[in-house]
C-alpha cells in the first residue's frame, strides 16, 4: 500500500514510519505544520510545531530512505482546533483538543489529502491497535476495529475514540503491539537521533503549558463572583472560563471553609460568570449526558453494558449506556456508571469500551447524578 | 537514499557540476599553498586566484581589481547591501546628509529582502520598495519615482534591482535602471545570479554585481560581488584583510578556479545556449497552454524571446491547486522542479514576488517553477508535458479534499 507516515519529529512517529516500511508499504513521511509561526526553536517537546521538531522528523525520513514533505494545515488546524477550543472554553466547557485535533486534521484533512494524491491510508504513533476481524457485511469482508494498545501506561486510543469506520478503514498505528520502552529500544538500534528525545505533553499549540494565561488572553478577564453551593459569595475570579470541575488549587478564597475541609470547583456558569465551590463529596457523578457521539464501527443501539473513561489517562468505569439514535438527527448518549466518579466536566469526551474494544465516544454535556441535583 | 531523478527541471535552484570544473578543482585541491602565503607554493596558489580573477573579471566585463570571492549570492548580496548602506550613511553624515533610505525592487531575492528588513529594523534604516508591474517588470520610471519619494535622492544610500528574477524569469532592463540611479549619484546594486550564462551580462554596468557558480556548472559555495573602484562597503567579515579589505578569510584556491572555468564557460557559450534553452521552454509553455487546463505563464513571454524573459525559465499558475502537491506528485513520477517560493520550515509560503506582480494569493499558491539548464533536451520536455495532466488531476482532487470541511 502507498502509505503516509504522519512525522512530528518524535521517537513515536519515527519507528511508525520504519515499521510501516518493514512492512513492506510504500511510505512517504509527511510533517504537519500547525503553528500559526513555526519559526521557533524550542528546547522541550511539547508538541510537534517547532522548526527543530520538523528537522527532526526530516533527518528520520532522509535515514529511512523515504520522500519527506512538509504539510501546512496551520489554517484548518487553527480553525477547527484551535478556535474550538477556546470557545469551548468561552462556553464553560473543558475540551480535549487532541480529540478534536484527530478527528478534524490527522484523520481528516491529512487522510483526505492522501487519500486524493492517490496514497491508501495514513500511519500514525499513535498506541494503539487495529484488529481485522472477518465480518460478512463489511467491505472486502474484514471490519477494522480499534483496540487499547498493549502498554496500558501509554494507551492512547482514548484520543482515537473519535475515528469512525471510514477513517479507521484507513488508518495504521504500527506501535500498538509495543511497550514504550521497547519503542524507545528500537529507535535506538535504529540509530534515529530522536530515540533519547522526550515525550511530548499538554497542549501542542501552548507553549508554556499554561493554559488558563493563554485563555485569559484571548478571552480577556471577566471578573465574577465564586460562591458556595448555598450562592454565599465566597470571593472573586477573573473570569468563570479559567476553572475546571474538580480544580482545587488557584480559587483565591480569603474566607476560610467553616469546618476546615478542601474546597472545589463543584461547577462553572459563563452565563452568569459564577464558579461555584463546594466539598469534595460534590463532585462525585454516575450520570452523564454525552451529544457529538462517533461509533468507531457499525452504530450500536437500545442498551448496553461498557467501560466508561471520561479523561486521557484515566480510569475505566463500568457503566450501562443507553443510546438515543435519533433518526435522522445526531445520535445522544446517557451513561449511567455504576458507582459515582469525580472529575467529570462538561467539554471532556467520554469514550467506551468493550473490553479491549473502542466502541465509540461522546462529548459531555451534563453530568450529575441519578438521585440528586444536576450538577455542572 | 532517494530514488535517482531523471528529470532535472531545478536548475535555477542549483546545477551539474560541469566536467571541465570537476577536473579543474580536483587539480587544483592536490596543490598546497595559501595565496596570502610569500613562499612558493604560496606564490602558486596565488597565480591560480588571480588568473582566476582576470578571466571572470573579463566574461563579467569588469576590471581584475573590481572582482571580490565570497561563499556565493547570499553573502555577495549582504556586503553589497549592509556595507554599502553603512558606507554611505558614514559618509553623508560627514556631509551632513540623511542617506538611510534603500530603494529595492518588490521582486528581490530573499538574499536582499532580509538584508534590507535587517538593516530596518536593527540599524535604523528606511525602505522605499519599487513595485513591479504585472510583468514583474521594473521601470526606470517606477525607480526614479521612489528615488524622488520619501525625501528625494538625497537620502538614498543605495539603490538595488536584480538583474534577471528567479521566481518568474523577468529580466529588468537593468543599464537604464542604473543611469537613473547615477543620474543622483547613488550607488546601484544588481543581484545577477541568474542572468549569467542565459542574457548577455556587462556588469561594468552597475556599481555592484553579484554572480554565484553553482547556477552555473561551476562549485557549490563560490561566488562574486563586483564592486566598482569608487566603492567601499564597510567589510561584515574582519581578518586577514583579502580582496580588497573587503572579504577577509584565506581564500578557496579550488573553488574560484572552478568559478572561473564556469563563468568562463557560461560567458562564452551564452548566445547558442541562450537559443537552445529557448526552444526547449517555448515548447515547455505551449505544451502546458494547449492542456487548456486553468494553467497560466507568470511574467512576459514570447516564443523566441531570449531577452525579455530568462530562456531557460518557465513558471506556471494552476488554477485550484496547491504547489506542493504539484512538486509531490511530479517528484513521485521521477521529476524535479519546484514552486519557486522560499520555503518556512518546509511551509511553502505565497511568493512575494508573485504577490508584488499583483497576483491573488490563492492563485500564487499553485505555482510551479521549472527551469532548463546544460543538459537539458527535449525529452525532459516531453517527460514533464507527460506526467503533468494525471498530476494535475490528482492535485485538484486534494485542493479540493482540503478545502472542504468535515
Amino acid at each position: 500500500m502507498r502509505v503516509v507516515a504522519a512525522m512530528s519529529g518524535g521517537v513515536d512517529s519515527a519507528v511508525a514510519a520504519a515499521r510501516m516500511i518493514d512492512a513492506g508499504h510504500e511510505v512517504v513521511g509527511v510533517h504537519l505544520a500547525l503553528a500559526q509561526s513555526a519559526a521557533t526553536l524550542r528546547e522541550s517537546a511539547r508538541g510537534c510545531c517547532t522548526l527543530e521538531d520538523a528537522g527532526d522528523a526530516r533527518r528520520v525520513a532522509d535515514r529511512l530512505g523515504i520522500p519527506f514533505y512538509v504539510w501546512d494545515m496551520a489554517e484548518r488546524f487553527r480553525e477547527d482546533v484551535v478556535e474550538d477550543f477556546v470557545a469551548e472554553y468561552a462556553a464553560g466547557r473543558t475540551p480535549n483538543p487532541c480529540l478534536r485535533c484527530n478527528e478534524k486534521i490527522k484523520f481528516a484533512a491529512l487522510l483526505d489529502k492522501a487519500l486524493a494524491l492517490g496514497f491508501d491510508a495514513v500511519a500514525t504513533g499513535h498506541y494503539a491497535q487495529v484488529v481485522e476481524v472477518p465480518d460478512a457485511a463489511a467491505p472486502g469482508g474484514v471490519r477494522r476495529e480499534l483496540h487499547r494498545a498493549v502498554d496500558a501506561a501509554k494507551d492512547q486510543s482514548y484520543v482515537l475514540g473519535v475515528l469512525d469506520a471510514e477513517q479507521l478503514a484507513h488508518s495504521f498505528f504500527p506501535l500498538g503491539d509495543t511497550t514504550k520502552p521497547q519503542i524507545r529500544q528500537e529507535a535506538a538500534e535504529r540509530g534515529f537521533s530522536v530515540a533519547k528525545k522526550p515525550d511530548s505533553h499538554d497542549i501542542c499549540f501552548i507553549a508554556d503549558g499554561d493554559t488558563r494565561g493563554w485563555l485569559a488572553d484571548r478571552l480577556g478577564s471577566r471578573p465574577g463572583p465564586v460562591v458556595d453551593p448555598d450562592g454565599t459569595v465566597l470571593g472573586e475570579h477573573g473570569g468563570a472560563h479559567g476553572y475546571t470541575v474538580g480544580q482545587r488549587r488557584g480559587l483565591g478564597l480569603k474566607v476560610p471553609p467553616a469546618d476546615g475541609s478542601k474546597r472545589y470547583v463543584v461547577s462553572t456558569d459563563t452565563t452568569t460568570n459564577t464558579v461555584v465551590v463546594g466539598p469534595e463529596e460534590l463532585l462525585g457523578v454516575d450520570l452523564v449526558a454525552a451529544d457529538h457521539v462517533r461509533w468507531c464501527g457499525p452504530a450500536p443501539t437500545g442498551e448496553l453494558r461498557v467501560g466508561a473513561q471520561v479523561r486521557a489517562h484515566g480510569q475505566e468505569h463500568p457503566a450501562t449506556v443507553q443510546v438515543e439514535s435519533g433518526g435522522g438527527s445526531p445520535d445522544r448518549l446517557t451513561v449511567r456508571l455504576d458507582e459515582r466518579i469525580r472529575g467529570v466536566a462538561p467539554g471532556q469526551s467520554v469514550v467506551l469500551y468493550d473490553g479491549t474494544r473502542v466502541v465509540g465516544s461522546g462529548t459531555i454535556a451534563r453530568a450529575g447524578r441519578a438521585s440528586g441535583a444536576t450538577v455542572g | 537514499m532517494l530514488t535517482p531523478t531523471p528529470v532535472y527541471l531545478d536548475h535555477a535552484a542549483t546545477t551539474p557540476v560541469l566536467d571541465e570544473v570537476v577536473e579543474v578543482v580536483v587539480r587544483t585541491m592536490r596543490q598546497v599553498g595559501n595565496a596570502s602565503s610569500l613562499h612558493s607554493p604560496g606564490r602558486e596558489a596565488r597565480r591560480v586566484v588571480e588568473e582566476s580573477r582576470e578571466r571572470v573579471a573579463e566574461a563579467l566585463r569588469v576590471r581584475p581589481s573590481e572582482v571580490i570571492f565570497t561563499s556565493g549570492g547570499t553573502e555577495s548580496d549582504n556586503i553589497a547591501v549592509k556595507g554599502t548602506y553603512a558606507a554611505r550613511l558614514a559618509a553623508g553624515r560627514d556631509s551632513g546628509a540623511r542617506r538611510d533610505r534603500l530603494v529595492v525592487s518588490g521582486v528581490e531575492h530573499h538574499a536582499v529582502l532580509d538584508s534590507v528588513e535587517h538593516l530596518v529594523r536593527h540599524q535604523g534604516a528606511r525602505v522605499t520598495w519599487v513595485e513591479p508591474d504585472a510583468d514583474g517588470v521594473v521601470t526606470p520610471q517606477a525607480l526614479a519615482a521612489a528615488i524622488e519619494a520619501d525625501g528625494g535622492p538625497g537620502t538614498v544610500a543605495l539603490a538595488s534591482v536584480m538583474w534577471a528574477n528567479n521566481e518568474v524569469g523577468t529580466v529588468q532592463p537593468v543599464p537604464e535602471l542604473a543611469a537613473v540611479a547615477h543620474e543622483h549619484d547613488i550607488p546601484f546594486h544588481s543581484d545577477a545570479v541568474q542572468a549569467l550564462g542565459q542574457v548577455p551580462l556587462d556588469l561594468s554596468a552597475v556599481d555592484l554585481g553579484v554572480v554565484t557558480g553553482h547556477k552555473i556548472g561551476g562549485p557549490l559555495g563560490v561566488g562574486v560581488l563586483t564592486a566598482g573602484r569608487d566603492q567601499s562597503p564597510v567589510p561584515l567579515t574582519h581578518g586577514g584583510g583579502q580582496e580588497r579589505q573587503l572579504r577577509s578569510g584565506t581564500l578557496d584556491t579550488p573553488g574560484i578556479a572552478g568559478l572561473a572555468e564556469a563563468v568562463a564557460h557560461a560567458a562564452e557559450h551564452q548566445a547558442s545556449h541562450a537559443r537552445h534553452l529557448s526552444v526547449l521552454r517555448d515548447a515547455l509553455i505551449e505544451g502546458a497552454l494547449a492542456l487548456d487546463d486553468g494553467i497560466t505563464v507568470s511574467g512576459r513571454w514570447s516564443p523566441g524571446d531570449v531577452t525579455g524573459r530568462l530562456p531557460g525559465n518557465v513558471h506556471l499558475r494552476v488554477a485550484d491547486c496547491e504547489g506542493d502537491s504539484l512538486l509531490y506528485l511530479l517528484d513521485a513520477a521521477g521529476i524535479a522542479c519546484s514552486t519557486g517560493s522560499a520555503c518556512q520550515a518546509g511551509v511553502p509560503r505565497p511568493s512575494h514576488v508573485l504577490l508584488a506582480m499583483g497576483v491573488p494569493e490563492a492563485e500564487a499558491r499553485g505555482a510551479l517553477r521549472l527551469t532548463l539548464g546544460h543538459g537539458s533536451e527535449r525529452a525532459d520536455v516531453d517527460a514533464f508535458l507527460a506526467a503533468l495532466p494525471p498530476a494535475l488531476e490528482r492535485a485538484r482532487r486534494a485542493h479540493a479534499a482540503s478545502r472542504s470541511r468535515a
